[in-house]
């Protein structure tokens, strides 16, 4: 029984979590929202970037999108997220005198997202039947109309439980910024779970943060699982009966 | 008396090539106003890409295409195309738009109507094919017979001289042809200029004013549909009619 209640004192004492608690609201969970909300709508516009930059018909702008995509979607996040905070922080200290690497940080975000974004939106854009675009043109649409108009949307409709899903992981990777060394008030919540875990010597923050990702990231889940199935069977809406759909026109009697 | 303001359409010895495989050789096609004219042929003749050569949806290597006589090589080619409507094999209908909404997309973004005023145009074209009724579903939800009809009236929405259909009834289910041909029967009457891909040889032999067999990229053989299946000249076309008749 010593095990068992060692192991309860580890990750459960309400104290430690009762105490962490507070601080993981008013801090923690906004920090967290700001980094996976900025850097997701940073990304998606990347992405889409690099999605029409990877199904262009200049072959610059595909290779562009290429190297960019292999490069970040390459590299361990932590990595990137150092190299970028590091490497980059300086300069932007230099240019804007702010000490916070919380930018850093939403850049670095942004621009891992941003390559799996695009690979998301080139496969969906890409799976969309050839004959859209060919009937978009054939009324008289130019390609890029064509595209912005009809391809393009359908692509976009396609994959949302992809997108949703690395929305997912990016409120998760938004985990990672720590390493950057964030400003009391800017830490989100693994964080604060982190340092509240080091002042006690207990594990219990980490699972009070534990509770607070998967109270994100869960709905989430779910939510994606919903669109998918909404998507396959659609809304329901009764067939007419194929007799009745082949009578038409003045030509049906002749 | 027409109900359209249709025009006149030739291609004059047109060539394409995709790498070394040479689809086209030196095609001749000359619609007249008011006229159908249909062009039959096994698969991989050519057929469809000369449909496509010729509102440009494809550029051909050599040759021209002429609407009312004059050269249309040199204009806009998505002008060009807003005067030749075209219905698909697969229909291609938008799926993620409501009928309605297919037909009046082009009325809205390139003919510049208003909402209402495309919605209201979308609804008369729909009544003539007999869908209004659906002007609301989406294509999904209708049947391969009715999404032909919209994409047929998505086509006319635009008030085109010249109409393409590309084997507009292959991929229906047999009872749902008889609906399509009849709705493309009435437009033929009607006085439009069409050109019509098919498999259909009824079709080609009751409806059409001039008949074209094409083979390997060329026309082995054209003139009026009674000729050419009663009396066909060439040993290629009496084959081709022997294995589909």
């Amino acid at each position: 029984m010593d095990i068992l209640n060692q192991l309860a004192q580890s990750f459960f004492d309400w104290k430690a979590i009762g105490e962490v608690l507070p601080k993981m609201f008013a801090v923690g969970l906004p920090n967290t929202i700001v980094l996976a909300v900025v850097s997701g709508v940073i990304g998606t516009a990347i992405g889409m970037l690099l999605a029409l930059m990877g199904i262009s018909r200049n072959a610059g702008a595909r290779w562009i999108a290429r190297i960019y995509t292999d490069i970040l979607r390459g590299l361990p996040p932590v990595l990137t997220i150092l190299v970028i905070g590091f490497g980059f922080g300086p300069i932007v200290r230099e240019l804007t005198g702010s000490t916070s690497p919380y930018p850093m940080a939403i850049a670095a975000l942004s621009l891992m997202s941003g390559a799996y974004i695009g690979e998301i939106f080139r496969s969906g854009i890409q799976s969309v039947d050839k004959g859209q675009l060919e009937a978009t043109r054939a009324l008289g649409f130019s390609y890029g109309s064509s595209m912005r108009l009809v391809v393009v949307p359908q692509g976009i409709r396609r994959v949302l439980p992809a997108l949703v899903n690395q929305f997912i992981a990016l409120i998760k990777e938004s985990s990672l910024v720590f390493m950057l060394g964030l400003l009391a008030t800017e830490r989100e919540i693994f964080q604060i779970g982190k340092d509240a875990a080091a002042n006690t010597g207990n594990l219990s923050p980490y699972v009070a943060a534990a509770i607070f990702y998967l109270a994100l990231t869960i709905p989430l889940t779910h939510f994606v699982n919903w669109i998918d199935a909404r998507m396959r069977t659609g809304r329901p809406e009764k067939k007419e009966p194929d007799e009745a759909a082949a009578v038409v026109g003045k030509g049906a009697q002749a | 008396m027409s109900e359209f303001v249709s025009g006149t359409l030739t291609a004059k010895n047109i060539h394409l090539s995709f790498g070394s495989n040479h689809v086209l050789r030196g095609i001749d096609l000359h619609v007249e106003k008011g006229t159908t004219a249909s062009v039959i042929g096994p698969s991989g003749s050519g057929k469809s890409t000369l449909l496509r050569v010729m509102n440009r949806l494809i550029e051909p290597d050599q040759g021209d295409i002429l609407l009312d006589g004059r050269s249309v090589l040199k204009d806009n080619p998505d002008e060009l195309r807003r005067r030749i409507g075209m219905v698909f094999q697969q229909f291609n209908l938008f799926p993620h738009k409501t009928v309605a909404e297919n037909i009046s997309l082009a009325l809205r973004k390139l003919r510049g109507m208003s909402k209402e005023q495309a919605r209201d145009e979308a609804l008369n074209q729909l009544d003539l094919v007999g869908l209004k009724h659906k002007a609301d579903s989406r294509p999904a939800n209708l049947s391969g017979g009715q999404q032909q009809r919209v994409a047929i009236a998505r086509a006319l929405a635009m008030k085109p001289e010249v109409m393409f259909f590309d084997e507009a009834t292959s991929a229906l289910d047999p009872e749902l042809v008889k609906g399509v041909l009849a709705l493309m029967t009435d437009l033929a009457k009607g006085g439009m200029t069409m050109v019509v891909v098919t498999h259909e040889m009824g079709f080609s032999r009751n409806v059409s004013d001039v008949v074209t067999f094409m083979d390997a990229g060329v026309v082995v053989e054209s003139g009026p549909p009674e000729q050419l299946f009663t009396d066909p000249r060439t040993e290629r076309l009496q084959g081709f009619l022997s294995d589909v008749l």
